[in-house]
């Protein structure tokens, strides 16, 4: 019986903390509810009750007494630790951990983070911005300014995320800093347009993956999650949105 | 659209595709997919408003490939589809026009900032929309894979 219940035991701490790393970093509910429900049923539970929200999950399995939960305090964008739980399941599928194992990686995976280098995610911001701003605006005299404000721009971004650890603020410092440079950088006769300067230089703060997940929840019929994902992405946009528009204020 | 713009655009796309990618981390063995799942999305995007379809339908459409080639994608490499549709969702993005509607805004020609709004708001919904279709397309693609076997 012990033993039993320490399995159990095992069982709901291996599929919540799968659960709560995939929404921490961004997956969308219903890959969640998928996850934790095959974890389960690999691991030799009969059944499982869950309940998926964006800031916090519950389950119970075998129709036992006591369901555990598991809070989601912080929200990051970071794909890659979703694709790893992906990779783990399925090799706990194919059994080739066991379920000890599986949860040692998870809270190994659940304290590493395991980043892109700074400089090549500071050449990426450039290259979201230059080349969407040819394509967008046709405009090759100002590639490189826009390259240049782009990652000037992120790196504000950047580092206020790093320490005020406030999205949507770091999103607006980043998109007025993003102003000022554009405006200035005409004004010294660096870019001919600062239109095109500023359409370029914003798309990397796009808040691609709300946007995203918020449709899938909504048509997968997560009610809840999906509209608030969809709140996340609109005031990410509002506040990229104000921070130009107050640059803009003062032209 | 001559050659070269052709060929920058599609450099500018897979480029640009690939870098949102690396901003969200996601893993160096789906970046190459996602970069060209971007380009393929854009051009049904280009083609179809130059062959007179209306930018909202091609909006539409690009989100439906997206989706579709995504879902391809994600059984290639065993990995979550939204590793592929998410980096390859952003050169859809109205930027341009949402700009033009803060700037109007914020210069107090609201009339103007009104048309650019409605713009804004038509093609999120398609794409929104173009979503969900190739998700329909995706989940009768399984009932039918699932059947065959």
């Amino acid at each position: 019986m012990s033993s039993q219940k320490k399995r159990d035991q095992l069982i709901l701490h291996t599929a919540l903390t799968a659960g709560r790393i995939m929404i921490e970093n961004g997956s969308e509910v219903e890959r969640v509810e998928d996850t934790m429900e095959r974890i389960a049923h690999n691991a030799g539970a009969k059944t499982s009750q869950l309940f998926v929200m964006i800031t916090g999950i519950l389950m119970a399995i075998n129709g036992e007494v006591g369901a555990q939960i598991e809070p989601v305090k912080r929200r990051t964008f970071d794909l890659e630790k979703i694709s790893v739980v992906n990779d783990l399941s399925r090799q706990f599928a194919a059994h080739k951990i066991t379920l000890q194992e599986f949860a040692n990686r998870l809270d190994h995976l659940d304290k590493s983070t395991k980043y892109f280098p700074f400089w090549l995610q500071l050449l990426s911001a450039a290259m979201v911005s230059g080349p969407l701003e040819v394509v967008f605006r046709h405009n090759l005299p100002d590639f490189w300014i826009t390259c240049v404000v782009g990652a000037l721009g992120w790196l504000v971004f950047y580092l206020l995320n790093k320490f005020i650890q406030i999205r949507f603020l770091s999103e607006f410092a980043a998109a007025a800093t993003i102003g000022v440079l554009a405006i200035w950088s005409v004004h010294l006769g660096l870019g001919n347009s600062v239109d095109d300067i500023i359409i370029g230089s914003v798309m990397p703060l796009v808040p691609g993956v709300p946007i995203t997940n918020s449709v899938r929840d909504i048509l997968a019929g997560n009610l809840v999650s999906g509209p608030a994902r969809g709140v996340e992405a609109l005031v990410s946009a509002a506040a990229i949105g104000f921070g130009i528009a107050m640059v803009l204020q003062f032209l | 659209m001559s050659l070269t713009e052709f060929l920058i655009e599609v450099a500018g796309n897979y480029v640009a595709t690939i870098g949102f990618g690396i901003l969200l981390n996601i893993p160096r063995r789906a970046l190459n997919f996602a970069g060209w799942i971007g380009v393929l999305g854009y051009f049904v995007y280009k083609f179809i408003v130059i062959w007179g379809g209306g930018y909202v339908v091609g909006n539409m459409m690009g989100a439906v490939v997206i989706g579709v080639a995504s879902l391809q994608a994600a059984r290639i490499k065993k990995m979550p589809m939204i590793l592929f549709n998410i980096p390859a969702l952003v050169p859809l993005v109205p930027g341009g026009q949402a700009y033009q509607m803060i700037k109007y805004f914020a210069l107090g020609e609201n009339s103007t900032a009104f048309v650019f709004l409605i713009q804004v708001v038509m093609i999120s919904g398609a794409i929104a929309f173009g979503f969900l279709l190739s998700e329909l397309v995706n989940r009768v693609q399984q009932r039918v894979w699932r059947h065959r076997r």
